[in-house]
């Protein structure tokens, strides 16, 4: 039994530290062993050497009783290595706290020193953008894990995290959950507070939980949720106890099924089994009924002006004064303050984060920012209003979370657009700032895992988390386990 | 809309990146190909159509202006890449 332990799941431990079974210490003893076992085949987390495992003790009174947390590397945590995976990053130690972090701790969680490996800056649907180098997928090491929060996906699949943060803005907490056979949650836009996440798109970023099952998400999101005076975005409203919302029952739930959702690109197995998960669906009581999202083919298109755009707003902090690394001046020539600019960025940052701040640049520059900018979100108002036309009449609705299962490492990579098509299923529920989960549903032939996405209306978390547990606790799915 | 070496090098040079020769070779030839892809969207009726920038009903975000507390400035100044006494250091900004 105690070498199974780092199998369990948060609220198992939970359990077992209630009846004094274990301690949040021998809890950290056998992840820390874990990791040491399958990392350097997951490479999952990254600067494993550098930093001390545990970062800070905790109040073992509190809920989470000391219950270890992994987290990405793109969340600010005091003193402790917040990177990005990027070069221009390197070396930057936050001197605050996110909000997430706060609450995680004030809640008696044990944050990570490791840092989860993720394409740098959010930039990617693979991982394999990080400054430090590929995470691999624990069902298939010549796999990507998905990403841009690969890292946690893949650690909490390969058991070396008990959970893990993630963030959200085109699909990375989703398509990685996906991939990987965990949990994935993008809260509603400003469910969780955004302080202290190092901004990528500032309209659509969400922090989440990728968990090994849909109460665990739960739990975790009982914790981060709710409003925060430092981020105007959050909202102000009661966060109810999601733990409640997790019923076996879905009786009369009415589900959605967009047709544009199963149509050219989508993998045969994929498409198999999630119709299958919804045939299920029904068996437990749903009623389903074909819909339209009629204008989801542009979706990937407005998402990649929108984003770029935000992001090439949000990167031009990076200038190498405040923190991170700086460009030394080129042989025997002064550098002045604009060369130190631009040689810093060059060399800082990875080639997709150049692409995008160049693409992004454009849509916004003179000449351009009507023609693809002011375009684009007058086509966002149109996907938003699809969506709010479905949740007048239903409660959710379901679909593929990735249009393929898990692709080979370097199989998209030079191909940008290819990549960003991977996301086509994800991206619109940033776009109409809906809260989105993906649930473990399959497996392909080569036992590669295949996701269900399920979105619903605005603030309505609990509805997702009750459809997605009374699928869970029916279906083997979430209890299998890769072979490292 | 033609993405040509010229357009990714006035680019760059608003982000203040700066590309080697063959970044930028690479860069104008993806860019095309996306700029051709997103063009897509130059198909949609959107006229009386307001554009949403914010998702959520939102607007005048305030709080009481009162003080609060900060940053430690010695753990702030120590993320510097260059750090004079109380001050971040940068390159000589006027010639």
């Amino acid at each position: 039994m105690e070498n199974e332990l780092y199998k369990l799941t948060a609220h198992e431990l939970l359990e077992k530290i209630d009846k004094k079974e274990i301690t949040s210490q021998e809890i950290i003893g056998f992840l820390k062993k874990r990791i040491k076992g399958v990392d350097s085949k997951v490479k999952a987390y990254v600067r494993l050497k550098d930093a001390n495992l545990q970062s800070a003790t905790c109040n073992l009174q509190s809920t989470l009783k000391g219950i270890p947390i992994s987290i990405k590397d793109n969340i600010c945590t005091d003193g402790l290595h917040t990177e990005c995976c990027s070069k221009i990053l390197q070396g930057f130690k936050p001197p605050y706290d996110a909000t997430v972090i706060t609450k995680l701790k004030q809640a008696g969680a044990t944050v990570l020193a490791y840092k989860t490996n993720m394409d740098e800056f959010a930039f990617g649907s693979s991982t394999e953008n990080s400054y430090f180098g590929p995470t691999r997928n624990p069902y298939d090491l010549e796999r990507v894990p998905g990403g841009s929060s690969g890292g946690s996906a893949a650690a909490v699949a390969a058991d070396e995290a008990v959970w893990a943060l993630g963030t959200d803005t085109g699909g990375s907490i989703r398509q990685p959950a996906c991939f990987c056979a965990t949990v994935g949650l993008k809260p509603t836009y400003g469910r969780v507070s955004r302080y202290g996440l190092i901004a990528f798109a500032s309209s659509l970023d969400q922090i989440g939980p990728i968990t090994k099952d849909v109460e665990d998400a739960a739990l975790l999101m009982n914790i981060i949720a709710g409003f925060d005076p430092k981020d105007s975005t959050s909202v102000n409203s009661a966060v109810p106890d999601y733990l409640q919302a997790l019923e076996k029952d879905i009786k009369g739930i009415k589900i959605a099924i967009p047709k544009e959702y199963f149509v050219s690109g989508i993998d045969q197995e994929v498409k198999a089994a999630v119709l299958a998960a919804i045939d299920k669906l029904k068996d437990l009581g749903a009623q389903t009924s074909e819909v339209s999202l009629a204008h989801t083919e542009y979706a990937v298109p407005v998402y990649y002006i929108i984003a770029t755009a935000e992001a090439s707003s949000n990167l031009a902090r990076f200038d190498a004064v405040q923190y991170g690394f700086r460009a030394e001046s080129k042989k025997g020539k002064t550098q002045n303050l604009i060369e130190m600019y631009k040689q810093t960025r060059g060399e800082g940052f990875g080639q997709e984060a150049k692409r995008r701040i160049i693409l992004g640049t454009f849509a916004l520059s003179h000449g351009y920012y009507d023609a693809y900018y002011l375009r684009a979100l007058k086509v966002k108002t149109l996907i938003k209003q699809d969506f709010d036309k479905i949740f007048r009449e239903f409660d959710c609705i379901v679909t593929p979370t990735s249009p393929t299962a898990a692709f080979k490492i370097g199989e998209k990579i030079k191909d940008p657009l290819k990549m960003y098509l991977s996301d086509i299923y994800t991206i619109s529920a940033n776009l109409a700032g809906i809260p989105a989960i993906s649930i473990p549903c399959g497996f392909t032939k080569k036992v590669l895992p295949v996701g269900l996405q399920i979105l619903a209306k605005p603030f309505n978390e609990e509805l997702l988390f009750r459809v997605a547990y009374a699928y869970e606790q029916n279906t083997p799915w979430h209890l299998e386990k890769p072979k490292l | 809309m033609a993405i040509t070496k010229d357009t990714v090098k006035y680019v760059a040079q608003l982000a203040r990146i700066e590309l080697k020769a063959k970044e930028l070779e690479e860069l104008a030839g993806q860019l095309q190909e996306i700029v051709n892809f997103i063009d897509k969207l130059k198909k949609v009726e959107i006229k009386n159509i307001p554009a949403t920038s914010h998702i959520l009903p939102m607007s005048n975000v305030l709080r009481e202006d009162g003080p609060q507390e900060s940053l430690a400035a010695d753990k702030v100044l120590k993320q510097a890449p260059q750090r004079e006494g109380d001050f971040f250091g940068v390159p000589k900004v006027i010639e």
